[in-house]
């Protein structure tokens, strides 16, 4: 795209309405959950959809003129010690802002354990993180966890339910789901239990981007296009990093890109872009044509059912 | 960019929300088709899930549209769906949200959560299962279990998607022949039908391309849903609000001052200055503050969550209600309408966890006076209820509920049964009236 096109010639009647609407929902998933369990946290990547649920529950919690206030659970950040610097920068920014309180779960501590090992040094860490996650909810005795997942992103997750279950050994069972009916949420847990919640369940990547616009929400910068010298692996732009080398015989190019999802350095592949603002970003994703995870995410196309062998094993 | 960006409105965000309707039919009826059609054809599906599709396909083989929505290997692997699928499409007029029900009857239960919350149903009725010859023709079982079910959970439209119309000789009159049946069904059960369009989803006719299928000349499938309105009870006079959470100094309240009481307005609406009586502590107080995400207001209405902060300190928590004076009455035994859910029957006399609003209690069944056949609605004398099944029941709550009937209110009629062992949701229930 060389000129970005204006949102009103593309799709005319994007009602902003719609967005109130999700907003309600995902505030009152909120408030549920703070209000249901013990002690809940909120799943903090620095990714967009983090930031969305972020700003969401400043909304939902803190009155205007009552910026002092802290959230009521801390937020919990699983590091997979592969991460992009400025993500990490923007996460500890934005945390020292708001003057929230931060867990960080390091998957080099479960490596160090003993239960996490890694068949080669530079395998990727993503499917590694549930270990991970799951080792900081028994440390902190945490039973929710607030995620930012999306009905949208994967045929798994068009299943999920808002409140989900997951078992003593925080285990999804896709088979076993408590059917969800209204919004009488069934948040009864025995013991070592937790619930998953999501918030944003009923919003599509265009929705997160017409409410990061519309409410100003920072994102890290590389969301938004940047130079970034890149390879070309298997249909899809490999970012160069010290953790990702070329391969032999490829050629780096320089590539103007952005990030549609922020995930473990290994696995996650930017897209040709020059959208530098959220609204150019709403405006490219309105003509996109490559599903978010099909171009961005190396480990989903292993194959079909792989989201769902590792929501099974408790990722997230 | 030259986007306006509207400001919030109190009172009109509920109805601006997506319409939410359930898709029901039996296996083989083509719902996974019909599905994969509406995201096709609402540009829900993208470049790689299409690759994917005619990968699997073949060089020059259609794709098989009913792949797009078969999400889990255990469904794959037996060819059918097994729990409800939410899906996402919009057109230029409205977005949608579609819960995918099976239609295998074992997971009734899953068409019961489709359900509960939709604003309609799409029942299909695949027009080559029927015996066209027969006079008169009968309607498959699951039709009507499906349409009565719907209607019994209160699923405000519900809308019959008459399928595979390409593959019968005569269209015309096979279409005339089911709708005349249809409505005869419908008339019988007491409801009427949103609208009732013959379709091919496999070719897309009538579903958001006009076709002349069946001697259809009316609206598309689509068209159809892009009108139906959404209705969220926000008529009502009287206020009602479950407390959902209490905010304080320590979790987002406002410094010293006092509480803000949070909850999501089940009925009428809840104005600044208006008085309100709190269920059960029976004390009432005024609206001194009323707060909606992030800013204050005047006014909230049903389906929004407002925050309150009376004129005086009052004891209220999580469960409480805030009612308009003199408007609800309380009650803790009551005739429902239950659907059971979970594979361990019903047992008269035993302690479950019931749900109702916000409060958890005790509740027991204290009698089952019969179960509703689903495919004729008729009423059989029984006292055991097992899963999939729906009865009328006597229940009694350990506690006084400001409850409703579930005509009138969807939050304070409807409770939640969750056995106290398994922690499973063991079933739901639709208060008739006091008992």
């Amino acid at each position: 795209m060389n000129a970005p096109t204006p949102l009103d010639r593309l799709l005319p009647e994007v009602d902003l309405g719609q967005l109130d609407a999700l907003e309600e929902e995902a505030i009152f998933i909120l408030r549920e959950t703070a209000a249901a369990f013990e002690r809940p946290a909120l799943l903090f990547s620095a990714g967009k959809d983090s930031c969305v649920v972020l700003h969401l529950a400043q909304k939902a919690f803190k009155l205007t003129g009552s910026a002092k206030a802290r959230l009521p659970f801390p937020l919990l950040h699983v590091d997979t010690g592969h991460n992009f610097p400025e993500v990490i920068a923007f996460r500890d920014a934005i945390v020292e802002e708001l003057g929230e309180q931060l867990v960080v779960a390091h998957l080099e501590d479960s490596i160090a354990r003993g239960s996490v090992r890694l068949a080669s040094t530079d395998e990727s860490r993503n499917g590694h993180q549930s270990v991970t996650l799951l080792e900081a909810v028994e440390e902190h005795h945490f039973d929710a966890l607030i995620g930012g997942a999306r009905r949208d992103e994967e045929k798994a997750r068009a299943k999920e339910r808002i409140l989900s279950h997951r078992d003593s050994f925080g285990q999804w069972q896709p088979k076993n789901q408590r059917p969800e009916l209204w919004t009488l949420f069934n948040t009864r847990l025995k013991p070592g239990e937790h619930m998953r919640a999501f918030p944003i369940s009923n919003w599509t990547e265009l929705d997160v981007w017409l409410y990061i616009q519309r409410e100003r929400i920072a994102l890290p910068s590389l969301y938004y296009a940047h130079h970034r010298e890149v390879v070309r692996r298997r249909g899809l732009l490999v970012p160069v990093t010290a953790l990702t080398p070329p391969k032999a015989g490829e050629r780096v190019e320089t590539l103007d890109v952005r990030f549609r999802t922020v995930g473990d350095i290994s696995c996650t592949c930017p897209v040709e872009s020059d959208a530098a603002s959220a609204a150019e970003v709403v405006a490219e994703t309105l003509a996109v044509t490559v599903s978010e995870r099909g171009a961005t995410r190396m480990d989903d196309r292993t194959s079909d059912a792989s989201m769902e062998r590792r929501k099974k094993e408790g990722y997230f | 960019m030259g986007l306006a960006l509207r400001d919030n409105d109190d009172r009109e965000a509920a109805t601006r929300r997506p319409l939410r309707f359930l898709t029901a039919g039996s296996v083989d009826d083509g719902k996974s088709t019909l599905i994969g059609r509406l995201l096709l054809d609402g540009r829900a599906i993208l470049a790689d899930q299409l690759d994917a599709l005619e990968a699997r396909a073949g060089g020059g083989q259609p794709i098989d549209l009913a792949l797009l929505t078969d999400g889990l290997e255990a469904e794959r692997e037996q060819g059918i769906t097994i729990d409800v699928a939410y899906r996402y499409f919009a057109t230029a007029k409205r977005k949608f949200v579609i819960a995918d029900a099976p239609g295998h009857e074992q997971y009734t239960r899953n068409m019961v959560t489709a359900a509960a919350g939709s604003d309609a149903a799409v029942v299909l009725v695949d027009a080559t299962k029927l015996d066209l010859a027969r006079e008169p023709l009968q309607l498959l079982p699951q039709t009507r279990r499906h349409a009565l079910l719907a209607k019994l959970l209160r699923v405000p439209h519900i809308v019959f998607a008459v399928n595979k119309l390409d593959a019968v000789a005569d269209a015309d009159g096979a279409f005339a022949r089911v709708r005349a049946a249809l409505e005869a069904f419908a008339a019988e059960a007491g409801f009427a039908p949103a609208g009732i369009v013959p379709i091919s989803a496999l070719h897309g006719d009538n579903v958001s391309r006009p076709s002349a299928l069946g001697g259809s000349d009316g609206p598309t499938l689509l068209e159809l849903l892009e009108a139906l309105p959404v209705d969220d009870g926000a008529t009502a006079a009287a206020a009602l609000v479950p407390v959902q959470f209490v905010a304080n100094a320590a979790n987002g309240g406002v410094g010293h001052q006092a509480r803000v009481l949070w909850g999501r307005v089940a009925r009428g609406e809840v104005a600044l200055g208006a008085e309100l009586v709190v269920f059960p502590s029976g004390e009432s107080a005024r609206v001194a503050e009323l707060h909606v995400a992030g800013r204050r207001a005047e006014r909230v209405g049903a389906g929004r969550s407002a925050g309150v902060v009376l004129d005086r300190q009052l004891d209220v928590s999580r469960g409480d209600w805030l009612a308009t004076p003199g408007t609800i009455a309380p009650t803790s035994r009551f005739r429902a309408t239950l659907a059971w859910l979970d594979t361990e029957p019903a047992i008269v006399g035993r302690k479950y966890w019931l749900r109702h609003g916000n409060r958890w209690l005790q509740g027991r069944i204290a009698a089952i006076v019969s179960r509703v056949d689903v495919a004729t609605l008729g009423h059989h004398a029984t006292d055991a209820l097992g899963v999939n099944d729906i009865g009328e029941v006597v229940v009694e709550a350990q506690h006084e509920l400001p409850l409703a009937s579930f005509d009138d209110d969807r939050v304070a009629g409807a409770l939640l049964v969750v056995d106290p062992a398994s922690h499973r949701t063991s079933g739901t229930l639709l208060v008739r009236a006091a008992a």
